[in-house]
């Protein structure tokens, strides 16, 4: 099976590469570039003409709620909004019911998502049994059924020995752990950022140095095992600078921010918007902007959906009751457009936070277009118009801070492996 | 952003939160609480402004003092009163706030009052109610109590006659106090040039500052020349969660004795939106003595209520 797309702009964020230019599919795996494939034959050609060619999207956290959660969306439904959205590989938290702590589980959920033939699904193994935080899980066994890393999800691991130990066995292993930054006890019960928009909302806060404090943790925990951490989530410009700090110190540290505070500030709580109701909560202006530098300047490597469905009923509540989260993966491609548009960055290097940057951290090698790489390509059309209407997601979960705004950027056509999953009417 | 308290034509549709509504509307209500003020005086003290109109009351979180002042402001202008301790009921049955409220609205309601442990419940509640329903917020959470400020505003003006030379003393715990930042919002609103929050900082939120406040860790500074003294009630829980020590430390340093009562202006009057722990952030002699609006300001209080529903109800 051949196919060729013809006459795309054709972005890689990988190499930089930003030229006009047309593509060659063959067995799943990109067969040629440029002229090289204009010339070969091909049982299926794509037109490309007005779109632009990248590496289809790598969402390192989506929520897809199976198993366990499947009132509040189903494997089907996700996967679908995956690829309708351009992400052709995601990593989905442990945070299950039951939790992905046990071989048999990571190893359904796979199969399932494989039998649905959409995006790659990545599960990130639990690092506590039952994500409790007191006994290790089988990190070698849930290794070989499929997990890349290991994680507590958004579950406090409140005994800072058995985190101690769960590195230093993770380590000893070489698997990585995926870790949010978050001080339980200073956390409790607070539902938004510390500061004057909680406090004259009434509302219970957290303040910003429950990250910087748990963060700080973890890099002592990191220093003292050598393990490769990847912080989850970051809200606060004092974790950025922490992060910068490491890195130029040379630990094997990374981290990722969720799209959703690349945008979004506690401004947009308004009148008590419960679709601004996230984890970890929205923080300051400024520490959106200082998320944005950390994104300009390489200490934040990706950016997640962080995908969470919700029913709708569970938004239908006062904010502090009603449950955190937003759906995601379909506004991750146009959100991250938006980025690049009001930080005047070029296409290719904004998109390298959801593809080539992504993939370094998820260890896969697709995320990159080069001959020989697997055939996990979007093409979109950066200026189509997408309205974010509840129609408009095929999401189950239509919570979103951004329902009804005015977006840009459609994705046209998604292939998997070379084959194509999604094509927009 | 749309303000949901108001309608199309800028009238008072809600009663939601002080901050948010022009000081015509505050002045609005002010005046027409005077005008009752006469009603709850007479013999018969009813007036039929909310005649063949329902009111529910609905408590989500225990009251017996706003309740029932607000179940007497609605009967004197005529209303019929449905008293609802939700409490107890549905919301152990698992109904949801919004089912709960479209029952009640089935019921033929005009007006809801709404008390909420949840800051922000009110509003969920505006945004779902028919466009003929009033909502009152009668405490939501830490976030507001408006018409228990607009009782210490009118309060205020009773005795003060003009706002715009006072200084305003708030003292206590402003952190869990959806009293405080009511009367912050109307004080800032009327335009007095001081108002001052005195309290240890575990019991004051961050920033508060921005709402336009002087913070003060010393009383006695704080209360130094003040001509309005505000005491917040002090819930014992407080204690438990590390915020203090105990009740007779706290009194030491933020309770209002006759002593630090004297560093205040010489005509100050001391309020406390109730119910008072004597011996706790008052002492007795205080809250009995000559200084002390404590009483008036629960008859204000009716007139303040009827005049927020009447408004409200004849925003159509």
């Amino acid at each position: 099976m051949r196919v060729l797309i013809k006459g795309a702009r054709i972005v890689d964020p990988g190499s930089g590469r930003d030229a006009a230019g047309d593509l060659l599919i063959e067995d799943g795996r990109i067969a040629a570039l440029d002229a090289s494939a204009t010339s070969a034959s091909a049982d299926q050609t794509l037109a490309g003409a007005g779109l632009v060619l990248a590496p289809g999207l790598i969402d390192i956290s989506a929520r897809l709620r199976e198993p366990g959660y499947e009132f509040k969306a189903t494997l089907e439904s996700e996967m679908d909004a995956a690829v309708a959205g351009g992400v052709t590989s995601l990593a989905c938290p442990p945070d299950t019911d039951p939790p992905l702590d046990e071989p048999g589980l990571v190893d359904m959920l796979r199969r399932r998502a494989k039998s649905l033939e959409r995006a790659r699904v990545y599960p990130i193994g639990a690092l506590t049994v039952k994500l409790a935080g007191e006994r290790l899980t089988e990190m070698a066994e849930l290794d070989e059924s499929g997990c890349v890393a290991f994680s507590q999800a958004n579950v406090p691991l409140t005994d800072t020995q058995v985190l101690w130990r769960a590195m230093q066995y993770a380590a000893t292993f070489g698997f990585p752990v995926w870790l949010r930054a978050e001080d339980h006890s200073l956390a409790r019960g607070g539902v938004a950022h510390d500061g004057d928009i909680a406090t004259r909302l009434g509302l219970p806060a957290i303040p910003a140095f429950a990250e910087t404090i748990a963060l700080s943790t973890l890099l002592e925990l990191a220093r003292a095992t050598g393990v490769r951490l990847h912080v989850c989530r970051i809200s606060t410009a004092g974790a950025v600078e922490l992060l910068r700090r490491a890195k130029a110190e040379g630990l094997p540290v990374s981290c990722d921010v969720a799209i959703h505070h690349v945008h979004l500030s506690d401004m947009d709580l308004g009148y008590f918007d419960a679709h601004c109701h996230l984890v970890p909560p929205l923080r300051s202006p400024r520490d959106r902007d200082a998320l944005r530098a950390g994104l300009a300047d390489g200490t934040v490597d990706c950016i997640c959906s962080d995908h969470t469905p919700v029913d709708e009923d569970e938004k239908l509540m006062p904010f502090s009751e009603s449950s955190p989260g937003a759906t995601g993966l379909e506004l991750l491609l146009p959100l991250t457009l938006k980025w690049a548009a009001e930080a005047k960055l070029p296409l290719a290097r904004a998109l390298a936070k959801v593809t080539s940057d992504a993939a370094r951290v998820l260890g896969v090698k697709s995320g990159r277009l080069e001959v020989g790489a697997p055939a996990d390509l979007v093409l979109f059309d950066p200026q189509a118009p997408f309205q974010v209407t509840p129609a408009a997601l095929k999401s189950q979960g239509k919570n979103t801070p951004f329902m009804g705004y005015e977006l840009s950027g459609r994705t046209r056509s998604t292939l998997v492996a070379g084959h194509v999953v999604y094509r927009s009417e | 952003m749309l303000n949901p308290q108001l309608n199309v034509r800028g009238e008072l549709q809600h009663l939601l939160s002080i901050e948010g509504l022009p000081r015509a509307i505050l002045t609005q209500i002010l005046d027409t609480a005077e005008s009752f003020v006469g009603v709850t005086e007479r013999e018969v003290k009813k007036v039929p402004l909310l005649r063949g109109k329902s009111v529910f009351n609905l408590f989500f979180e225990p009251s017996t003092r706003t309740r029932t002042t607000f179940e007497i402001a609605a009967k004197r202008l005529s209303a019929d009163v449905i008293n609802l301790n939700i409490a107890a009921s549905s919301q152990t049955k698992g109904e949801s706030l919004l089912d709960t409220v479209s029952n009640l609205s089935a019921m033929q309601a005009d007006v809801f009052v709404v008390r909420h442990a949840a800051s922000g419940a009110p509003y969920l509640i505006a945004g779902h109610v028919k466009p003929h329903e009033h909502v009152v917020n009668a405490g939501d959470g830490r976030h507001a109590h408006p018409t228990q400020g607009l009782l210490d505003l009118y309060t205020i003006r009773h005795y003060k006659k003009d706002f715009s030379a006072l200084t305003v003393a708030i003292v206590g715990d402003i952190l869990h106090s959806r009293v405080a930042r009511s009367l912050i919002h109307g004080l800032t609103t009327l335009g007095v040039p001081e108002v001052r929050v005195i309290g240890p900082q575990t019991l004051l939120p961050t920033g508060v500052e921005s709402m336009g406040v002087k913070v003060f860790h010393d009383m006695k500074r704080g209360l130094a020349g003040a001509d309005v003294i505000v005491m917040l009630r002090l819930q014992n829980e407080r204690m438990r969660g590390a915020l203090l020590p105990s009740a007779q430390e706290f009194n030491k340093h933020y309770g209002l004795s006759a002593e630090k009562l004297s560093l205040a202006a010489a005509d100050a009057i001391v309020m406390h939106p109730g119910p008072m722990n004597r011996g706790v952030e008052i002492d007795s002699g205080v809250a009995d003595g000559p200084h002390s609006v404590i009483l008036p300001q629960v008859t204000f209080g009716i007139a303040v209520r009827m005049a927020v529903m009447s408004i409200i109800a004849g925003n159509g």
